[in-house]
């Protein structure tokens, strides 16, 4: 907007006067209901607890990861008697890191089951979700569509807490857990890979006389191979993360060992079980970044 | 050979991409199909092999009816004709020898396909092919390592193992630099010729077609305008075909309407396919 001043320069203002004013408005308004919103946390909060934090989770750390510097009496260790207590301390940990061993590679086994299984169902749902490769775009598709909806909306961890109530607690419910998460996931990504395919090339593999069978492992499969392969991957990694986890609500792996060491305040194991959740990662990241570069 | 009556294409919106196109190819004969973008050229030789349903009409090769077979029938009449891209539409991560051997995937059952166990004169014809169309020795390279001409006599060899009748080319230049259109046109005029095959030939480049083939069908807004041997397609009809006056201040076409020409077939070819798959 451009209104002329009074010595005839032109003068050219993004908003007019008006524009303006409401713009302050909104913007004061907005900053209100932040104002607001803050002052309903804070009335629900008790902030005795959270200025207590800091030191609360220094307290923690110091259990979790630290020998006791005291002895019963409340006196600092004599030389000697600490050398034997940081012993007695780093063999105990020892010794707990090698009975993690088995839940350790449980959980390992429910994320690679898991993901095996949730791959081989999304593989068929995505055929029939993909715009151009379903029977029927009417029917089939939607009903493929909802079970992949249907999947990816629920969390694995409220899967395992469903599973575990249905067939009780164990790998078993973890694997199918992380399966059923996993089928929404893996069959959207998939979906949308095929859908993106070079028609041209199907129609050649269609106008040699192929099948349907033929059509689909000549003209659209190697197509997305590499979609596929780095799909499953990436949800593999992600699924290592999240078996950690199910056992929480008893759907096997090392969450199971990690509720037990909470629930005895066994603070010292809990931080063994961090580090080797940690290890595990770190390692699957490796693993699975290697393995991608490998199929692209 | 091939006959085809009162050939219609209409789509769901109304348009008619085809109109009672009418077109009699004796055995052996090159036929150019040439006509603005738009024209229908890609849709007339996708509803022979029935990439594109006709609307009406009936498409006969050697006296059977194309347009009423089912679906394992429309297979078997597919074999015998072989359609050849623009884009060369290989399955680009399958080896050069993978996918010339699809060409026989019309013979041979799924489990075998899938296994890769082709029966030892398919894989005799292929090196066969291979070497007449100057690719010996590369049959275990992947398909996107190769260049363009070499992809597309990869697509040639793909067609000719099918063992055709005929050969639906859906410009089979247009990618290619003029150096290598020349080389690809006068492979697939001695490669009709060797094998007494009929081609249809969608072209954008009218002295190529008019160099290379038998007779020059003009195609325009889905009506066959002119039906001749090269010599009597002049500039005085070219404007029949392609519209406008002097047809000597013609440009070449506008990329982008090509473009929309590509899209639209793939789109309708690619809906058939959906009920098609699966």
């Amino acid at each position: 907007m451009s209104s002329p001043s009074t010595d005839d320069q032109p003068v050219w203002r993004k908003r007019s006067r008006r524009q303006a004013l409401t713009h302050w408005v909104i913007t004061l308004g907005i900053a209100g209901v932040v104002l607001w919103c803050f002052k309903l946390i804070s009335d629900e909060t008790t902030w005795s607890f959270v200025w207590s934090g800091p030191a609360q989770a220094g307290e923690l750390a110091n259990r979790m990861f630290l020998p006791e510097w005291y002895n019963r009496t409340g006196e600092l260790w004599a030389e000697g008697e600490f050398w034997s207590h940081l012993g007695a301390f780093l063999a105990d940990r020892a010794a707990y890191a090698a009975e993690l061993w088995s839940p350790l590679v449980d959980t390992l086994h429910i994320a690679t089951l898991g993901t095996v299984l949730g791959v081989m169902i999304a593989s068929p749902l995505a055929f029939l979700a993909a715009e151009n490769t379903t029977p029927s775009v009417k029917f089939v598709r939607p009903v493929a569509l909802l079970f992949l909806v249907t999947s990816r909306s629920v969390n694995s961890l409220i899967w395992a807490l469903l599973l575990v109530i249905v067939i009780g607690p164990g790998m078993l419910s973890g694997i199918l857990a992380i399966a059923l998460r996993s089928v929404g996931f893996c069959g959207k990504l998939l979906f949308e890979a095929i859908e993106e395919i070079d028609e041209a090339t199907r129609d050649a593999v269609v106008s040699t006389g192929a099948g349907r069978l033929q059509t689909l492992t000549y003209g659209v499969i190697p197509q997305i191979a590499p979609a596929f392969a780095g799909i499953s991957i990436y949800r593999w990694d992600i699924n290592i993360r999240e078996a950690t986890i199910i056992g929480l609500v008893g759907a096997g792996g090392i969450g199971m060992a990690l509720q037990t060491a909470i629930d005895e305040l066994a603070w010292g194991h809990v931080s063994v079980i961090f580090i080797a959740i940690l290890a595990t990662v770190i390692l699957s990241e490796w693993v699975s970044a290697k393995a991608r570069a490998a199929v692209t | 050979m091939l006959e085809i009556t009162d050939l219609t294409k209409r789509y769901p919106d109304g348009f008619e991409a085809l109109k009672s196109v009418e077109l009699t190819l004796p055995q052996g004969q090159l036929a150019a199909l040439i006509g603005p973008s738009g024209a229908g050229k890609s849709t007339l030789i996708r509803c022979v092999n029935r990439l594109v349903e006709p609307t009406e009409g009936s498409v006969k090769l050697d006296g059977t009816e194309v347009t009423d077979l089912g679906r394992s029938a429309l297979r078997g009449a597919r074999r015998d004709m072989a359609m050849i891209f623009q884009s060369y539409a290989l399955v680009e991560r399958l080896s050069v020898m993978e996918n010339v051997l699809s060409g026989r995937l019309g013979y041979v059952g799924f489990f075998n396909s899938l296994l890769r166990r082709f029966p030892s004169q398919d894989i005799q014809r292929a090196y066969k092919l291979l070497e007449q169309v100057g690719l010996e020795g590369l049959h275990d390279r992947r398909a996107d390592e190769l260049s363009g001409g070499q992809q597309q006599r990869v697509g040639i060899a793909r067609a000719l193992m099918q063992e055709p009748k005929l050969l639906l080319v859906d410009e089979p230049t247009a990618s290619l630099d003029p150096r290598t259109a020349h080389q690809v046109m006068g492979l697939l005029a001695d490669l009709c010729d060797e094998h007494d095959l009929a081609a249809i030939i969608n072209i954008h480049d009218v002295p190529l077609a008019k160099e290379y083939t038998d007779r020059i069908l003009g195609l325009n807004a889905g009506q066959l305008v002119f039906d001749g041997p090269p010599a009597e397609l002049t500039d005085e009809v070219l404007p029949d075909i392609y519209g406008g006056e002097d047809w000597s201040a013609h440009g070449e076409q506008s990329a982008d309407e090509e473009d929309d020409d590509d899209d639209e077939d793939v789109r309708s070819s690619g809906q058939f396919l959906a009920e098609e798959v699966l």
